[in-house]
């Protein structure tokens, strides 16, 4: 292409290399504002992150290099085991459930069907509702003993409403209802990505499985599955990446003006936070946020490789 | 034999739209109940059976509440960010996609490179590092921290390259014989032509910035510098048995996302189905 670009100013009698020396300093020039600020706000405090990850720092006091002394308090803390292990229970509840959710409702909104813009808006907008917002509207709504929910429950089945689930406010029913209430909200954008993936099969192969006489499930597993297996793919990480970084959900749903969790609704961010900001105990919230990132890594070069398998 | 496929299809089709309308009211229920609820004396919030609309509509709700919290400073903070950070975000990200698209230059690859490991990274991995930096800075409580932390990120430019590569180079390569320069082929070129993957951005830009939570909770601690996330937080635990404020204050933090979301829904799905999820 700068071939072509060179040959096309050829009329110019400067010589070649200070032409191409120009064009770099045009495109670093459309660069330069973005990747300075991406520079200064992200890659630095990534590089810093690493560093701050072996030392002891309160943030006013000098800095004490530790060693791995961090990670070794990671592995005896019991606290941070709890909000790890949670945020793994959330993630395996919202994956598989959002992804289905999301996969269903985009197979039939692909349909010819009545009222279709309307409702994929209609599913859409959760996911960019306030979550503060909505979050009330839901412990609300799931309120133990005013809410309509339990109350509804109980006018139904005729159990009392003590003994009905108290929902948030339940160590037991805690991540069922943060799970179903991220599935509510999110399950939209991921059909948003389906739908566009689905628009992308070509329909001849539909014509084709038709002729060979598949019925609708066969074509199902044998067109729609593997034809949306990058789609997937890509829906898998994000969505895995999204429930480890998990924060403002818990905070919203569970916690009181004190902003703490308790252990059975504490997730890893929480941890970070707390840590940091709380704490001050900045060293020791950059291991944590060290594993969170490897955890992120780890799973971002799985679905690499199998995108790299299954993609083609 | 076609005749039962037909009436399979017919069946087929009405179970689609029983399911599609029970998830529909699913998804639809709590908005209403947030609305009417915002209409309604704390009392009557939670009276069963459910009154979709109040006898006495209570308006009192929706003036009480810009007295009762600095609703007014919350929602002005949070468009004058929203505005800023979107305006550079599309700004900054479609100039810098044009070069990884469109143009060659060393350190081309390596530069995206950069772009792309840190997409996957999650920002709550280095939001302390960023923290004290800012503070170092003496960004803290102050709005530019927000603007910075939010306005360069390599997700904007990674969805505008996508776009621009869809872009035959033919048509550069025909406006620069034509005489314009690179600059004029971003503005008058690539910037109409792009517009599906630019509402896309100002979609997940402004709805990114006007509803997050965490960044305005670490560096706007001052009441008047909130964002209506944060502010509305923290009346919801002041006062919060306050159910019908609540409410009607929900209802005032979601309109404008929902305006934002309506006029530019159209553009949505091409957006996102041509900022090439098949990588």
């Amino acid at each position: 292409m700068q071939k072509e670009t060179t040959l096309a100013t050829g009329k110019s009698n400067k010589p070649f290399i200070t032409r191409g020396m120009k064009d770099h300093l045009v495109a670093y020039s459309f660069i330069a504002p973005n990747f300075i600020g991406f520079a200064l706000f992200t890659l630095v405090p990534m590089i810093f992150a690493i560093i701050l990850a072996f030392v002891k720092w309160d943030g006013s006091n000098p800095m004490n290099y530790v060693g791995i002394d961090n990670f070794i308090r990671l592995i005896k803390d019991t606290t941070f085991h709890k909000a790890l292990w949670n945020t793994v229970v959330y993630t395996i509840g919202v994956v598989p459930l959002t992804m289905a959710c999301a996969l269903a409702l985009a197979i039939l909104l692909n349909q010819k069907i009545v009222g279709r813009n309307f409702m994929r808006t209609a599913f859409f907008f959760p996911y960019v509702a306030s979550l503060v917002a909505v979050a009330a509207v839901w412990n609300f709504i799931f309120s133990p003993t005013m809410g309509p929910i339990n109350n509804l429950l109980h006018t139904i089945t005729g159990i009392p409403i003590e003994d009905l689930p108290r929902w948030a406010a339940d160590k037991d029913w805690a991540m069922f209802t943060v799970i179903l209430f991220t599935v509510w909200k999110n399950m939209g954008y991921y059909m948003v990505i389906y739908l566009a993936g689905l628009q992308g099969v070509n329909p001849e192969l539909y014509e084709a499985a038709e002729l060979d006489g598949a019925n609708g499930w066969k074509r199902f597993t044998n067109v729609t599955i593997p034809q949306l297996a990058p789609t997937t793919f890509f829906v898998l990480m994000i969505l895995v990446i999204n429930s480890f970084k998990v924060y403002d959900i818990f905070i919203n749903l569970f916690a009181g003006a004190d902003n703490q969790l308790n252990d059975s609704t504490r997730v890893l961010v929480y941890q970070i936070y707390n840590t940091a900001f709380r704490s001050l105990d900045y060293g020791y919230a950059n291991a944590m946020a060290l594993v969170l990132f490897l955890i992120v890594m780890g799973v971002t070069i799985v679905q690499f490789r199998g995108e790299k398998r299954y993609g083609q | 034999m076609v005749g039962s496929k037909k009436k399979f299809h017919a069946g087929w089709m009405t179970l689609a739209y029983i399911a599609l309308i029970a998830v529909a009211i699913c998804m639809i229920i709590p908005y209403i109940w947030m609305l009417s609820s915002s209409f309604k004396l704390n009392k009557d919030v939670f009276s069963f059976p459910m009154v979709w609309i109040p006898d006495n509509i209570r308006w009192q709700n929706y003036v009480d509440i810009w007295t009762r919290i600095p609703l007014g400073t919350f929602i002005m903070n949070t468009v004058k960010l929203s505005v800023i950070v979107t305006l550079l975000q599309l700004l900054t990200s479609s100039f810098a996609a044009y070069a990884f698209a469109k143009l060659r230059f060393r350190g081309r690859n390596l530069l995206f490179l950069s772009y792309i490991a840190t997409i996957a990274i999650p920002w709550q991995a280095y939001m302390v590092p960023q923290f004290i930096m800012m503070r170092e800075l003496g960004l803290n409580n102050t709005h530019l921290a927000i603007i910075f932390l939010q306005a360069f990120s390599a997700f904007g430019v990674f969805l505008m390259r996508q776009f621009y590569q869809g872009i035959p180079d033919e048509l550069c390569e025909a406006a620069r014989i034509d005489g314009l320069s690179e600059y004029g082929i971003w503005a008058r070129l690539m910037l109409p032509l792009s517009k599906p993957a630019l509402s896309t951005l100002t979609i997940f830009t402004f709805v990114t910035t006007w509803n997050d939570f965490l960044g305005p909770m670490i560096y706007l601690t001052k009441t008047e510098l909130k964002t209506i996330q944060i502010g509305l937080r923290m009346f919801i635990s002041q006062y919060s048995a306050e159910y019908g404020l609540i409410m009607a204050a929900s209802v005032v933090s979601i309109i404008p996302v929902l305006i934002i979301f309506l006029a530019l829904q159209k553009n949505f799905v091409q957006g996102v189905a041509s900022s090439g999820i098949k990588g």
